[in-house]
């Protein structure tokens, strides 16, 4: 099973999407997973290594905090742009990471610079710190903070 | 030009809403980018048009095209997915190449290069790198 489908993952999001895309038939149902399964495998030649994901109630615990805190970044970005607040700076950050997956540091870049009014500019893998471009910075410290108990606690129950 | 006389009141009304906030969320980005001061504050505006400027026309999309077809059509959150994916690496690497010509420019208000040490260390053991 495992030399068949060497990422189960990414062949069941291929299927999806085919499904999704081209509609519920039977003939496409089948069309889509043969894509999926060879499509999928096409990854065994970059040497990717197969993300170590422990499904829990983690990862929607992660979305949901991810989806609200766009929605509120988007209407605090909005009122810098529309109001431009008199006390308003921006600054560079440097973020101690304790992440060291690399797919769990992607899923961190994603995550950072989605989110309005924060950008995920260099990682540094030797020191462990990330360079991050913060819109409306008040405290350094508080959003290291902030970054560390929202996102990282979470992906680091996910990525094991 | 399209027609959509088949759209319920309600539908109509929805998607009406959902389009008008998602095209003046991502006008508000749009305008960040010539209200805002230096590049770095400038690159965050666009990212309301990619977040919920597309979240609200794709859920519109999906509320107009679920009442049409009188099905559930759910295929835009692949477009949800994918510039959620796809936008950070843009942002990343016009961000990235501003702060490489502020570096190399020697620039005031610019961290300098977190790997500037660790590199020096690499030129030891390759004394043929440049």
């Amino acid at each position: 099973m495992k030399r068949l489908v060497p990422f189960p993952l990414l062949a069941l999001a291929l299927f999806v999407m085919w499904v999704l895309l081209t509609g519920f038939s039977p003939g496409h149902i089948l069309l889509g997973a043969v894509v999926a399964l060879l499509v999928s495998r096409v990854m065994l030649t970059l040497k990717a290594e197969p993300p170590r994901i422990r499904f829990s109630m983690a990862i929607v615990r992660l979305a949901m905090l991810v989806l609200a805190d766009i929605i509120r970044s988007n209407v605090a970005v909005a009122r810098i742009v529309l109001f431009r607040p008199a006390g308003q700076r921006s600054g560079f950050i440097e973020f101690p990471t304790e992440l060291r997956d690399p797919q769990a540091l992607a899923a961190l870049a994603i995550i950072i610079t989605a989110t309005p009014g924060t950008l995920w500019l260099q990682h540094d893998a030797q020191r462990h710190l990330v360079l991050i471009h913060v819109l409306d910075l008040v405290d350094e410290a508080e959003w290291i903070a902030l970054i560390k108990t929202r996102y990282e606690r979470l992906l680091m129950e996910i990525f094991v | 030009m399209i027609q959509a006389p088949d759209l319920p009141l309600w539908a109509a009304i929805a998607v009406g809403f959902l389009v008008l906030l998602g095209a003046s969320i991502t006008l508000i980005g749009a305008l960040g980018l010539l209200r805002l001061r230096n590049f770095y504050e400038r690159i965050h505006p666009p990212t309301l048009g990619s977040t919920l400027g597309t979240g609200c026309i794709l859920i519109a999309s999906m509320i107009c095209f679920s009442t049409l077809h009188s099905r559930p059509m759910v295929h835009e959150v692949l477009i949800a997915i994918f510039v959620t994916l796809t936008t950070p690496i843009t942002l990343m690497l016009l961000a990235r190449a501003a702060l490489y010509r502020d570096r190399s420019e020697g620039s005031a208000g610019v961290p300098q290069d977190l790997e500037s040490v660790s590199a020096s260390d690499i030129q030891q053991f390759a004394p043929d790198q440049p």
